[in-house]
């Protein structure tokens, strides 16, 4: 018995999610004694309102769209990745090592280089994790939360101990080279002769992340790898009977996954900070599972939930600097697009499945 | 106990004792100081045993501990009590313990997913709601006085303190702990005696492993679990109570520090036993005092940096997971919603 068309399930069951999830901020920002519609215009005001805010909104997507796409790719294969931002910060690790080690003359050599250097390290920090639950049947949750850990530490000792320059006491790298800084969009649009955007970070990597997207959507739903993996992701059994080799498939799932989530320090390592601190993921690993959760495991679904939470970010930020509400209301949001298009989705399927049930079966006695 | 895991127990208390003859005072100091860092690992380790015996798994500890700590702290800020912080914290806990039930018990949602909202929104509603209330950049003020709990002598302490060997251990160790971690080592043996000894407890463990048979025999799936979960709540309160009144004097900003997935680790390596519990949050207490103690632990004949220290507790879990000390099995059922037959 089919219950709802395709439509329902794809864009109403998360839109009310959503809906509800910032009726519930509204509610909290009302508790805090704050009015949630001075909230609702600092944020598109803030984030959307000039060329600026649109330049730092698309800067954060451009985090997001990775880290989602990442979380996307091992959930086709039933993998829950929670990793991504131990993942995301290797890749800076990765980026770093790259461009202060290597003599790159210019960034259009520089970029791809320091791709494969960020995805490499990013699928390095997801081997482990993947080879264990394959193997061992150990938990990919448990063991990914625990390698978000480690590599803060490792990162941590990395940057203290070995990149940090002779004489600086912030633990953070050296600058990268001038000839590596990847051009903003800014300089992009000034050569074709607008302005647009001053002062703000997205640059071209917002690019490499819309083209991610298309080629993660080749992957999974064009190409006879993605297809074992959504094959192993329905049902394992199913796979092996199908001559799908499980272990293989799923650390293949996560290299990729992790290869991903390494990639947005392209963007924050070397597009932004263009050297490597501590903490540059900055929580952009875990937004990942709500972009994931929200876009409902689609490029496309997860390219405007990227956007939204740019949005929410740079508005977040916004509000922090003019109001009095803290700029955590980000995670509080979060936190209710998780719970409401993740954990309580069958809250608003289930309702919304006997309202179709029902119209379906008075539509059939009008015919008759 | 099997064969390794006796020896890794014997190691342990080997290094305690070689520390206890090469510098006393120092070992003195750095176990009193494991109990009490342990306590909340310990009462969070437990939390989890309630709740994933009974199949529902519960990655929202940390969130839950969080949530009680700023809650307890508020109250016992506002109040002047700590035992009415407690309360509260047990409060702030169970509410977030009933949204994990709703999602993963009636909406039969992933119990993963749930957990790790409940992580952000505790992370979140903390600050936000801290700083419109105290204005302290997340903050509470410091608790004084009856805000926190302060340490019990016990009886005969004073008299036994010149005793060899055992004067210290008792005056200095057992002796002089708030009460708080009291309970928390009296939950390992009411744990046990209510898993393995109570009609309860059968029913809780055979819900984890088989919640089919349980609703064949006429007893609510729903209605089990929704009680393990409850107790998860009450623990992780007690837990976060015990570290934003009892362990340090106020709430701070992200106060727990990833003590909920270390009392998830320590879930593992006990392999959701109640003893083994206590075993692995000592080692797991044990690890973080020495981190304290010797920010760059020197051992002659390497130094070990402090990063490697912290990180300890997480890269022994994955040791474990990977089997290399005893296979851990999690309850059969975890992590898996209960859908009737129909």
């Amino acid at each position: 018995m089919d219950k709802m068309p395709k439509w329902a399930d794809v864009i109403l069951t998360p839109l009310i999610s959503l809906i509800l999830a910032m009726g519930i901020s509204a509610l909290v920002i009302l508790a805090i004694g704050e009015s949630p519609w001075m909230a609702l215009t600092t944020m598109v005001e803030g984030a959307l309102g000039s060329s600026y805010g649109w330049g730092f909104t698309l800067y954060y997507a451009t985090n997001f769209v990775f880290t989602g796409l990442a979380v996307m790719v091992a959930y086709h294969a039933s993998l829950f990745n929670i990793g991504g931002e131990g993942q995301a910060a290797m890749g800076g690790l990765g980026v770093a090592l790259v461009l202060l080690y290597l003599p790159l003359p210019h960034w259009a050599i520089a970029l791809p280089v320091a791709m494969v250097g960020a995805a490499a390290f990013g699928a390095a920090w997801a081997f482990l994790p993947a080879f264990l639950q394959a193997k061992r049947g150990s938990h990919i949750v448990i063991t990914t939360i625990m390698f978000n850990f480690i590599a803060a530490a490792l990162l941590n000792y990395v940057l203290v101990n070995q990149l940090r320059p002779v004489g600086s006491m912030d633990p953070a790298s050296a600058r990268f080279p001038e000839a590596t800084n990847l051009p903003a969009l800014t300089d992009i649009a000034a050569a074709m002769g607008f302005d647009w955007g001053r002062n703000s970070p997205v640059n071209v990597t917002f690019l490499v992340a819309l083209a991610a997207c298309f080629l993660i959507w080749v992957l999974i739903w064009r190409t006879r790898l993605g297809y074992q993996i959504r094959v192993l992701g329905r049902s394992e059994p199913g796979a092996v009977y199908a001559g799908i080799n499980p272990v293989w498939i799923t650390v293949i799932a996560m290299l990729i996954s992790g290869g991903l989530a390494g990639m947005m320090a392209i963007n924050n390592v070397m597009g932004e900070a263009e050297r490597l601190v501590l903490n540059a993921v900055e929580g952009a690993g875990f937004i990942g599972i709500a972009v994931a959760l929200m876009g409902r495991n689609h490029p496309l679904g997860i390219l405007l939930a990227a956007l939204l939470f740019g949005f929410l970010y740079q508005g977040g930020g916004e509000l922090a600097l003019w109001t009095s509400i803290p700029r955590e209301l980000i995670i509080v949001i979060q936190a209710l697009v998780i719970l409401f298009t993740g954990a309580l989705d069958n809250m608003v399927r289930m309702p919304l499945e006997r309202l179709f049930l029902t119209m379906r079966r008075t539509s059939r006695g009008a015919v008759k | 106990m099997n064969i390794r895991e006796s020896l890794i127990a014997i190691l342990v208390l080997g290094i305690c004792v070689v520390w206890a003859l090469a510098d006393g005072a120092a070992a003195q100091q750095g176990i009193g100081s494991a109990l009490r860092l342990m306590t909340p690992l310990l009462l969070a380790c437990l939390a989890g045993l309630y709740s994933e015996r009974a199949g529902v798994f519960d990655i929202g500890l940390e969130g839950k501990m969080l949530m009680a700590a700023f809650t307890a702290a508020s109250v016992a800020y506002i109040t002047g009590s700590a035992w009415l912080g407690l309360a509260a914290g047990i409060g702030g806990s169970l509410a977030l313990s009933l949204i994990h039930g709703l999602a993963s018990i009636t909406f039969m949602g992933n119990q993963l997913i749930s957990g790790v909202a409940i992580n952000f929104l505790a992370s979140g509603l903390t600050v936000l709601i801290g700083q419109n209330a105290f204005g302290l950049g997340g903050r509470t003020p410091a608790l004084t006085g009856a805000g926190r709990f302060g340490p019990i002598t016990l009886p005969g302490a004073e008299a036994l303190r010149d005793v060899p060997l055992l004067g210290p251990i008792y005056s200095g160790l057992i002796s002089g702990q708030t009460i708080l971690v009291y309970v928390a080592f009296a939950m390992v043996p009411i744990t046990w005696l209510v898993l393995y000894r109570t009609r309860f407890g059968l029913r809780l463990r055979a819900v984890g492993e088989n919640p089919a048979s349980v609703d064949t025999a006429g007893i609510s799936v729903t209605r089990l679990r929704y009680t393990a979960v409850a107790i998860a709540g009450i623990l992780c309160g007690i837990a976060g109570a015990y570290l934003a009144t009892g362990l340090s004097a106020g709430f701070v900003k992200e106060m727990t520090a990833g003590r909920g997935f270390i009392a998830l680790a320590a879930l593992i390596f006990a392999k959701w036993r109640p003893w083994q519990a206590l075993f692995a949050t000592f080692l797991f207490g044990l690890l973080e005092a020495i981190a304290n103690l010797y920010p760059n632990l020197d051992l002659g004949v390497v130094v070990v940096p402090s990063m490697f220290m912290n990180a300890l507790p997480y890269i022994l879990t994955v040791i474990i997971l990977a089997g290399f000390v005893g296979r851990a099995i999690p309850p059969r059922a975890g992590g898996e919603p209960y859908v009737k037959e129909r």
